[in-house]
């Protein structure tokens, strides 16, 4: 009999006789209380509360989804497997009760009953301070808005108390979808101005260590680096009330330990766990392991093509044909991945990012290559990084192993976490394997970072080509237009252009993994990829 | 005795400017950038200037140096970037975590390395001898963060004897009133027994980690040190005078083989103090340890040299300890010298 078990049987008992035999819970109301709250453990935890903050992580990103709300927000669709995901292109209100799209402006008006957890109403003068506030504070949050081009305070409009209007500064598609990420939480302004500072004018400090909105959950006690409690927000008008009572969210470093805690029904949900062990719980299957792939996002293989032997696409196409990629999905990813390679010759391209390309591991066709290329052979550098070794080193291995019989030489560079993002913004690495992925799912987004000759950091190979950037922006302005025929030709051409002159190698489409006890439902796929607990349901 | 301690601390003054002095310039040359670092993942390069300029990075090393002096000088360690607190209350909060597990550890493994140990080097050859080498030999030559996920497996995975090793606490108990800080005496303070049980509880797998990795310097050296002094004239004559043999362990070899197990002692306190890095994180222990080491990752800078410094002041403070206890146990060893 498990402990979860017994414990429910015997919770009519008194303490004093359980004692002698459940080590971690003796008293019933301790029981109850578990039954009530979720347990998530995970390798880290957040770093600041307060996603316009200096250096806020990812984990930080999970707190502000779930304790504040935007003015709008997706509806939910059946994704791969049945798992609910985003619907891209139905948006409902959070904060809004109802959203008016204008021809230059759209228009949102307030839930009259909507407060923050200290009891303030949300007015309009919050949701104009907060969205002030996104564009103004610099950093990630300033470039995330400036995505959706939001990038001037004028753009935000008090009509009245609980009507906003935002103004467009140019026809973009991407504008409303923007407002959707976490980015454009809506704070309470007055409780923020009364802790804020002539140093610090918009409240950074006091939003770092606790939550001011209006979300279904709220932050009662945070230990950074060790737990995040959450309490549910009774008040809350973004969407029907959670089920979930309380949220305890542990650190727990050792990924061995986090599947032990899951195996042994303790922990209620884990993630961050590697490939390997997913796999073996799923086959398993004591637990519910739910495995989605990222949105708009891939692991690839770059080429630096400004500098020899890179800038010669001969060569760029030799390392592509020699990739081990089928190895890689294997032996590495355990076959939690989508492949991104070996398409049929004949298969015409579709207008959806990411999609396969047709290179395959073609030993003969890569050494003939290199025969015209580089009949000496080439000494490089591999360079990963190490906060994500458990994919990145046997992944390099493989790389590196494979590019020897080409006459490639690759001497494997780990660099660490920390210096991974200086290495980038210099774009000196020659060859490198790193993710990237787009919070809005829409190809021209992901291409505008990480092809465009605008030579944003994501281009990480420097990649400039005048008719790639005539296809990009084509495809941004037909989009705007709602111009479909364009729209589609300019997507097939950037695709086709980025597969042709091959200056990075997808690999393949990682997963989402996230392994929950059996009585664990309601988890729901996000852009942001971490959990709403808003949906979860326990018992 | 006061004017000792007092010159002691004096003589521990230069020492501790050359530990602020080197740290800042190690911390300074560690590769990465932190501004890029904190800028996240979508910064462009005017984002990392701007946010190297918040955190004052920009300015010459001389100046952040005098900067952070001053600082040092009212208290104040500076802010760690990963986890946004202050490092004072920070290293405040996690080194009586630290420290209660180590000392539970260290006090498991005198228990069991200090007899062991003696009989050992009462009986050179006999069994008891060759168990005392055995087990210190496999104690030191497994790797702790292996120790520490064979004690889970086993005693939490496959019997569930033992709490999930989730930290100091299980999840639905609050942490007591800080009084010590160390939830042992914490809890027995607020009469909060059941917490009391839960913190013992989640302390012993950890803690019999530390001490299977602690128990090979202290035994052996307890059993060289006996035999050395089991050989010496005094031990003879106290011998041929006919005193029983347990007085002439225990009273006269005993107390005269405690010094260089006392400096051992010492040692091993202070290294599993730095040094249980991994045993925090195997059993997510919120402890110093693996709060310098994640910062250290990061490039975080205030945490590594607040760490630094307050590990070179409790060296200093474990010195001076010993060398009181040493007057103590031995009045011959003087402490003016």
């Amino acid at each position: 009999m498990k402990r979860r078990d017994f414990l429910k049987s015997a919770s009519g008992l008194a303490a004093g006789a359980l004692a002698s035999a459940a080590p971690a819970i003796w008293s019933p109301a301790k029981a109850d209380a578990r039954s009530e709250t979720l347990l998530i453990v995970s390798e880290g935890g957040p770093n600041n509360l307060d996603i316009h903050g200096v250096g806020t992580n990812v984990p930080g990103y999970e707190v502000c989804w779930n304790c504040y709300d935007r003015l709008i927000s997706h509806e939910m669709k059946a994704g791969p497997g049945g798992v609910p995901y985003y619907d891209r292109d139905k948006f409902k209100g959070e904060l809004a009760e109802d959203m008016n799209i204008g021809d230059m402006s759209v228009t949102f008006k307030l839930k009259k009953n909507a407060k923050f957890h200290d009891g303030a109403p949300v007015t309009a003068k919050d949701v104009k301070w907060s969205l002030d506030r996104a564009v103004s504070v610099g950093g990630f949050p300033t470039f995330q808005m400036a995505a959706g081009s939001l990038t001037k305070t004028e753009q935000f409009v008090i009509v009245d108390d609980s009507t906003v209007r935002i103004d467009f500064l140019k026809k973009d598609r991407l504008t409303v979808p923007d407002l959707a990420v976490i980015v454009p939480s809506v704070f309470n302004s007055e409780l923020l101005k009364k802790n804020a500072s002539e140093k610090d004018p918009w409240g950074l400090e006091y939003a770092k260590q606790q939550t001011a909105g209006s979300g279904a959950y709220k932050v009662t006690k945070w230990t950074a680096g060790t737990e995040v409690v959450m309490e549910r927000n009774d008040a809350w008008v973004g969407g029907p009330v959670p089920k979930v009572r309380r949220v305890i969210w542990r650190m727990v470093p050792q990924a061995g330990n986090r599947r032990a805690l899951l195996e042994r029904g303790d922990a209620d949900i884990s993630y961050e766990l590697p490939n390997k062990d997913f796999q073996e719980m799923k086959a398993e299957s004591k637990l519910n392991v739910v495995s989605i792939p990222y949105s708009n996002g891939m692991q690839y293989i770059g080429m630096n093509v400004t500098k020899p032997p890179f800038d010669n696409l001969k060569v760029r196409q030799a390392v592509a044909y020699a990739l081990p990629y089928q190895k890689i999905m294997d032996a590495v990813m355990f076959s939690l991945a989508n492949p991104l390679f070996g398409a049929p010759a004949d298969k015409p391209t579709d207008v959806v990012w990411p999609q396969p390309h047709k290179y395959n591991t073609d030993m003969d066709k890569a050494k003939a290559l290199m025969a015209q290329a580089a009949p000496g052979g080439i000494e490089t550098t591999l360079s990963f990084d190490l906060n994500f070794a458990q994919v990145n080193e046997p992944l390099c291995v493989l790389v590196q192993e494979s590019l020897a019989q080409i006459g490639i030489k690759a001497t494997i560079n780990k660099v660490p976490g920390a210096n991974w993002r200086t290495e980038f913004t210099k774009k000196e690495m020659p060859l490198f394997t790193n993710v990237f992925s787009g919070w809005l799912d829409y190809p021209e987004y992901f291409f505008f970072w990480a092809y465009h000759g605008q030579n944003s950091i994501f281009n990480t190979m420097s990649y400039k080509s005048p008719e790639m950037d005539r296809f990009i922006d084509g495809a941004r302005v037909a989009a705007a237009s709602g111009d479909q025929a364009a729209y589609d030709t300019d997507v097939k051409g950037f695709i086709d252009l980025a597969f042709a002159d091959i200056p990075r190698i997808p690999l393949y489409q990682p997963f989402v993994n996230v392994a929950m006890q059996k009585n664990v439902s309601g988890y729901q796929y996000w852009f942001h990829r971490r959990l709403d607990y808003r949906s979860l349901v326990k018992g | 005795m006061l004017t000792m301690i007092g010159k002691r601390l004096m003589f521990a003054i230069p020492s501790l400017i050359g530990v602020v002095v080197v740290t800042f310039l190690l911390t300074r040359a560690l590769p990465g950038d932190p501004a890029a670092y904190f800028a996240g993942p979508a910064a462009t390069k005017e984002a990392v200037e701007q946010i190297r300029k918040k955190l004052g990075f920009d300015k010459p090393l001389i100046e952040q140096f005098f900067r952070y002096t001053s600082d040092l000088a009212r208290g104040d360690l500076g802010t760690s970037l990963t986890t946004g607190q202050p490092v004072a209350a920070e290293i405040r909060n996690r080194l009586p975590a630290s420290a209660e597990l180590t000392l539970l550890g260290l006090f498991i493994s005198i228990a069991i390395a200090l007899p062991l140990g003696v009989l050992a080097a009462t009986r050179p050859g006999s069994w008891i001898d060759h168990l005392c080498r055995i087990t210190t030999t496999a104690g030191v030559s497994l790797p702790v963060f292996f120790t520490g996920l064979v004690l889970v497996y086993v005693f939490y995975f496959l019997l569930g004897w033992s709490p999930a090793p989730l930290g100091r606490l299980d999840v639905f108990y609050s942490a007591p009133p800080t009084v010590t800080g160390f939830y042992l005496v914490d809890t027995l303070m607020a009469r909060d027994f059941e917490a009391f049980r839960s913190a013992l509880s989640q302390l012993i797998l950890p803690a019999a980690t530390l001490a299977i990795f602690s128990l090979a310097p202290i035994a052996r050296m307890t059993r060289a040190s006996m035999l050395s002094v089991l050989a010496s004239d005094f031990v003879r004559t106290a011998r041929a005078s006919g005193l029983k043999p347990s007085t002439v362990i225990v009273t006269y070899a005993f107390r005269n083989a405690m010094l260089p197990v006392i400096t051992t002692l010492s040692m091993v306190f202070s290294f599993l103090l730095g040094a249980n890095v991994l045993v925090e994180k195997v059993f997510a222990w919120p402890g110093i340890g693996s709060y310098a080491v994640e910062a250290l990752i990061s490039s975080d800078f205030a945490p590594v040299q607040g760490f630094v410094l307050t590990m070179a002041v409790m060296y200093v403070l474990l010195n001076l300890a010993i060398d009181i206890l040493y007057g103590v146990i031995d009045p011959r060893v003087r402490l003016e010298g």
